[in-house]
C-alpha cells in the first residue's frame, strides 16, 4: 500500500503510468460518449411536454454532477498534499481546477440554453442555477490564486488550504441558497429532474454521466501530463522517454 | 523577549497580542472611520439610484444594508495582514512559541471590534434612512454582530491568503464573496422575517451557528495560509 504511494509521488514513475492509464482511458471515455451522445440524442423517446428540447440533459446533468465531484477531487489533493507535501498531489489538484470550472460552465450555458424553451426565459434564479454559479466562482478563485502566485509550491498550498475551506462551507452554501430560493419562490417552476425519469432516458444519461467522470479523469491526467512535461523539460529520465520514443 | 524570560500563558499572549494590535488600529482613527463612512455613502446611493420611493425602499432596506455591510467587511479584509507584513511582524509571530492561530486570531478580533462591530451598532441609523420598520432594528443589529463576525474571519483566510501577492485587492473579492453567500442569505432573511413580524430567532441562530464554526475552523486556515504566504 505505501510503496504504492510512495511510487505515486515519484515523477518518472506516475508519468510512465499515467501514460499507459491514457492509453486504456482515451478510447473508453471517446466509445463511451459516442455510444451516450448516440443512445440519448437519437434512441431515446422525445419527453410528452418538452418535446426533443429536454436532450439537452444529456450534457447539462452529467456536466453538473462531475463539476461539483471535482471540486471534492480538488480538495481531496489538496488535503494530501498539505499534509504529506507529495508533489503530485499538487499537481493533481492544479490539474483539476481549470477542467472544473470549464465544466461548471458547460452545466451552466447548457441550463440557460434548455431554460429559454422550457421556462421562456435565458435566466432563472432557481436554487440550482444559483448554487451552480456559486460554485463556478469557488473554481475560478482557486484558478486565479494560483496564478496570482509566483512560487508554485507556495501557490499549491494557498490553492490547498482555499479549496479546503471551500469543501467545509460548500454544503452550507448548498442548504442556504435552497432556503433563499423556497423562501422567495411559489413551487411553480419546478425541474423536471426531480419527477421520476423513465428508464429509457435514466439509462443513456448514467452512461453520458460515466462517460463525463472518464472525461474528467483523462483531462485532468493529460493537464497532470503536460505540467510534468514543462517542469521536469531540462531533467534526465524525460529526455530519456523522449529519445526512446 | 529576552531568551531568559519566562513564557507567557497562552492566554497572556493571547491578550497581549490583542491590546498591541488594538493600540496600532486606534491611533489612526480615520482608518477607523473610513469604513464606516463608505457604509454610509454607499447606502445614499441606493435612494439616488433607485428611486425616494419609501415603500419600495423600506422593502429592499434588508439586503441594501446587508450587502453593504458585506463590501465594507470586503474593504477592510483587504489591509488585515498588510501592514503586519510588510514591517516583518508577521514573520516574528509565525517564529513565537505560540500557535500562529491563536496570535492571530487576537489581532483579527481587535480588527472585527473596530469594523463589523461599529458598523453593527451604528446600522440602525442608515436603517430609519431608508425606512426600515422599526420591529426590524433590533434583529438587524444583532443579525450584523453575528455576521460581521463571520465576514470578518472569512476575510481574513482571503487576506492571508493574498497578503503576499501584489494587487491582490481584486482577487480577494473573487475568494471570498462566494464564501460569504450563506451569511448573507441568512442575515437578510432574519431581518425582513422580523419586519414582517415574523420570529427571527431561528435566522439569528443560525448565524450564531456559522459565527461559532468560523471562529473555531477560520483561525487554522489563516495560520497554515499566513505560513504559506511567508514562505512564498
Amino acid at each position: 500500500m505505501w510503496s504504492i504511494i510512495h511510487k505515486m509521488g515519484s515523477p518518472p514513475w506516475f508519468f510512465r503510468f499515467s501514460g499507459t492509464l491514457v492509453r486504456w482511458l482515451l478510447p473508453v471515455t471517446i466509445s463511451l460518449l459516442l455510444v451516450g451522445a448516440f443512445w440519448g440524442l437519437l434512441v431515446a423517446p422525445p419527453d410528452f411536454r418538452q418535446g426533443n428540447s429536454y436532450r439537452i440533459i444529456y450534457i447539462h446533468v452529467p456536466a453538473a454532477v462531475v463539476a461539483l465531484a471535482g471540486y471534492y477531487v480538488m480538495a481531496l489533493a489538496g488535503a494530501v498534499s498539505l499534509i504529506w507535501r507529495i508533489k503530485m498531489a499538487d499537481i493533481t489538484m492544479r490539474a483539476a481546477a481549470p477542467v472544473g470550472a470549464v465544466l461548471t460552465a458547460i452545466a451552466l450555458v447548457t441550463g440557460a440554453i434548455w431554460g429559454k424553451p422550457t421556462w421562456g426565459a435565458w435566466w432563472v434564479w432557481d436554487a440550482r442555477i444559483t448554487s451552480m454559479l456559486i460554485l463556478f466562482f469557488l473554481y475560478l478563485g482557486v484558478v486565479a490564486l494560483f496564478q496570482a502566485y509566483e512560487n508554485k509550491t507556495a501557490a499549491a498550498r494557498a490553492c490547498a488550504v482555499l479549496s479546503l475551506v471551500g469543501t467545509v462551507n460548500i454544503p452550507i452554501i448548498y442548504k442556504s441558497v435552497d432556503w433563499w430560493y423556497s423562501l422567495h419562490q411559489p413551487a411553480s417552476i419546478k425541474f423536471t429532474g426531480e419527477s421520476a425519469i423513465d428508464s429509457s432516458m435514466l439509462y443513456p444519461l448514467l452512461l453520458m454521466i460515466l462517460a463525463f467522470y472518464c472525461l474528467f479523469a483523462l483531462t485532468v491526467l493529460l493537464n497532470m501530463r503536460a505540467d510534468l512535461v514543462w517542469a521536469h523539460r531540462e531533467s534526465s529520465w524525460l529526455k530519456q522517454l523522449a529519445g526512446g520514443a | 523577549m529576552s531568551p531568559d524570560s519566562p513564557l507567557l500563558s497562552l492566554h497572556a499572549a493571547f491578550t497581549r497580542q490583542f491590546f498591541r494590535h488594538m493600540r496600532s488600529l486606534m491611533a489612526s482613527p480615520a482608518d477607523v472611520a473610513n469604513p464606516l463612512l463608505f457604509f454610509f455613502m454607499v447606502v445614499t446611493l441606493f435612494p439616488l439610484g433607485l428611486g425616494p420611493d419609501p415603500e419600495r425602499l423600506a422593502a429592499i432596506a434588508p439586503g441594501i444594508l446587508w450587502v453593504v455591510a458585506l463590501l465594507a467587511s470586503l474593504m477592510v479584509s483587504a489591509k488585515l495582514f498588510a501592514s503586519d507584513f510588510e514591517d516583518g511582524s508577521l514573520e516574528q509571530l509565525a517564529l513565537a512559541p505560540y500557535p500562529l492561530a491563536v496570535l492571530v486570531l487576537a489581532e483579527v478580533a481587535a480588527h472585527w471590534l473596530t469594523t463589523g462591530f461599529l458598523l453593527a451598532l451604528v446600522s440602525p441609523l442608515f436603517a430609519i434612512m431608508l425606512g426600515l420598520p422599526e420591529q426590524g432594528l433590533t434583529t438587524l443589529v444583532v443579525s450584523l454582530l453575528f455576521g460581521t463576525m463571520c465576514l470578518t474571519l472569512i476575510g481574513a483566510v482571503g487576506s492571508a491568503l493574498t497578503v503576499s501577492i501584489r494587487r491582490g485587492g481584486l482577487l480577494l473579492s473573487l475568494l471570498i464573496i462566494p464564501l460569504n453567500v450563506p451569511v448573507l442569505i441568512f442575515g437578510t432573511t432574519a431581518v425582513a422575517e422580523a419586519v414582517m413580524g415574523g420570529n427571527p430567532a431561528s435566522w439569528l441562530a443560525l448565524l450564531a451557528g456559522l459565527a461559532l464554526g468560523s471562529l473555531v475552523i477560520t483561525p487554522l486556515a489563516m495560520g497554515a495560509a499566513l505560513r504559506v504566504s511567508l514562505d512564498s
